[in-house]
């Protein structure tokens, strides 16, 4: 065990997600080794981090400015929006590069017991963006587990009868996986979820 | 199918130990508190992920430590498995096949399969519905390992939705019904789920159960197991669709109870697997015999549902300190069924508790040390 400055600074990353007790030692140990450009950086950019972060006052995603990189880009598609739980679901589904509309955050899914209902989520401020007609689908891209699923549920019943179509993403097998390595429920889905690739007697 | 080797890491009493397991007939000998059951518990935990004398994986791991390990190999006709559990309480569990991680641990299901015997089956028969709700979905889960994926699914939403009672409790404004409303979805998908695959085993087991009665209590008058639910299924083609609509609407109609009360009224969490003998009930009119009986013929149908599905040979039989409690017919009984078992593994305090008839490799338990006779 360290002692001072450095065992401080050990406990405080240790608390961090993802970092046990010796990942936090082997990074302090190895700040404390470096060229002392490199902690002043990290430095600087922890204290200004939470001032000059906000989130996009229209999807909710981190952003610097009052709107996001996307909301301002006019060569996005207006029609559609994304839903998703959090900002990293964001930067998950723009690395595929296939989906060129908005997007919209909830800040999380419903859990009864982290006592977070709808109202927690920025489920106003979604349905405020569909009035003016613009959005023709709303594509629920929450997470697949018990709790993203209410979220779509809910959604789905609330966006509905507002007149614009609600989809949600698919669930089913991975690309380049096999088959006999994935799980029953994830196989179940592929299957409810298939999609026809040929209509017989038509060619 | 046969354990050739268990090894247990931290794991209640022991720090380590392993043990070579033969075929046929193993006796450990110890007098109490010295670790038997402890070795068969383990076992039973790598075919089931439950124990069968707690509900909590936290009497599992040896005091003060934070994870404990299990390594089971099996031997299936000319196959040898070799599986590995790690138990940390409250985290998820990890397994290896043949020292490869399975990316879900309960891909390990299915693979060990085994059935005990003890003491604590009496309250199979004398203790609360959660013990014999239990029995269901333990026994479903070894027959249909891809069961423990809806149960947890269905106690996971069951969870929430009893978060969402207690919270809306004396503020039921319209966000609150809406958010049950979508909570009430995932409960009728999930709990239709569980009661479809536990009305299903109660119908294979019906006539499995009553001629283990038979057998093992010389008794006349079957014994008859129903599945009894708070849900009235409509008459038709079982089907979890049916199950589903059905649970949806008793929700809606007992929601004004179900916010009053703050807990979930309608769902398999209720429901019962109901004994009857000369149309009584057992619990509470059957005498200790008659019980025991009914416990034997419970367990002895899971294990012929278990040796019919299984690809892998017999199931493992375990008899954990079973024999001091049972009188001489249904001492008989059990020897009956061992003697044509792959592999059984027998605890006992002393050793004029095992019958004669049980003879195989003998080791002694002694303050968690295990040495086999030789």
């Amino acid at each position: 065990m360290y002692e001072g400055i450095l065992q401080d600074l050990i406990d405080e990353l240790g608390k961090l997600p993802g970092v046990g007790p010796k990942m936090a030692q082997r990074i302090a140990v190895h700040i404390l080794q470096s060229d002392p450009e490199t902690p002043k950086k990290l430095a600087e950019l922890l204290l200004i981090l939470q001032d000059r972060v906000n989130f996009c006052e229209m999807c909710g995603t981190v952003s610097e400015e009052a709107q996001c990189r996307i909301c301002r880009d006019p060569r996005r598609d207006v029609s559609q929006i994304c839903v998703v739980e959090e900002s990293k679901d964001v930067i998950a589904i723009e690395r595929s590069r296939e989906f060129n509309g908005r997007y919209h955050v909830l800040g999380g899914s419903i859990n009864p017991s982290q006592d977070i209902g709808p109202g927690q989520l920025r489920i106003k401020e979604l349905i405020t963006r569909l009035q003016d007609g613009a959005v023709q689908e709303v594509i629920i891209a929450t997470d697949p587990d018990m709790e993203g699923e209410a979220t779509s549920t809910y959604l789905a019943r609330h966006l509905g009868p507002l007149g614009v179509t609600v989809s949600r993403i698919a669930t089913g097998l991975q690309m380049g996986g096999d088959l006999e390595y994935a799980d029953e429920v994830t196989i179940g889905r592929a299957l409810s979820g298939r999609r026809i690739i040929s209509q017989g007697g038509i060619s | 199918m046969y354990v050739s080797g268990l090894s247990l890491l931290r794991f209640r009493s022991y720090d380590y130990v392993n043990i070579k397991l033969v075929p046929g007939i193993n006796v450990f000998i110890g007098t109490n508190g010295q670790g038997k059951t402890n070795l068969v518990e383990a076992l039973n935990y790598c075919a089931s992920f439950s124990s069968h004398r707690v509900s909590s994986d936290q009497p599992l791991v040896k005091q003060d430590e934070i994870n404990a390990a299990v390594q089971v190999v099996v031997e299936q006709e000319s196959r040898t498995i070799t599986l590995d559990v790690e138990i940390t309480p409250g985290k998820a569990n990890k397994a290896k096949q043949n020292g490869s991680p399975l990316p879900k641990a309960r891909e390990l299901l299915g693979i060990l399969l085994s059935v005990t015997f003890a003491p604590e089956d009496l309250m199979l028969v004398k203790g609360d519905p959660s013990e014999r709700r239990k029995f269901m979905d333990d026994s479903i889960t070894q027959l249909i390992p891809s069961y423990a994926g809806v149960r947890a699914d269905f106690e996971k939403c069951l969870k929430q939705r009893n978060a969402l009672l207690k919270s809306a409790y004396g503020k039921t404004n319209a966000d609150v019904m809406h958010t049950l409303d979508v909570w009430d979805v995932q409960l009728a998908k999930t709990g239709a789920a569980v009661m479809y695959h536990r009305l299903k085993l109660v119908e294979n087991m019906q006539g499995l159960v009553s001629d283990a009665y038979k057998n093992v209590s010389d008794d006349q008058h079957p014994l008859e197991i129903s599945y009894v639910s708070n849900l009235e299924i409509p008459e038709g083609e079982l089907s979890i669709a049916l199950i589903e609509s059905t649970m949806l609407q008793a929700l809606a109609a007992k929601r004004n109870s179900e916010l009053d009360r703050g807990v979930t009224l309608v769902g398999p969490h209720r429901d019962e697997l109901q004994l009857m003998l000369r149309n009584l009930p057992v619990r509470g009119y059957a005498s200790h015999g008659e019980s025991w009986s009914c416990a034997l013929a419970l367990k002895l149908s899971l294990y012929e549902l278990l040796k019919r599905s299984s690809r892998g040979g017999d199931p493992v039989l375990i008899l954990d300190d079973v024999f001091a409690e049972l009188d001489e017919i249904r001492r008989r009984k059990l020897v009956d069924l061992v003697k044509n078992n792959e592999q059984t593994i027998v605890t006992a305090a002393v050793a004029q508790d095992v019958p004669v008839e049980l003879e195989g490799a003998l080791f002694n338990v002694v303050d968690g040390t295990v040495t086999k006779v030789e």
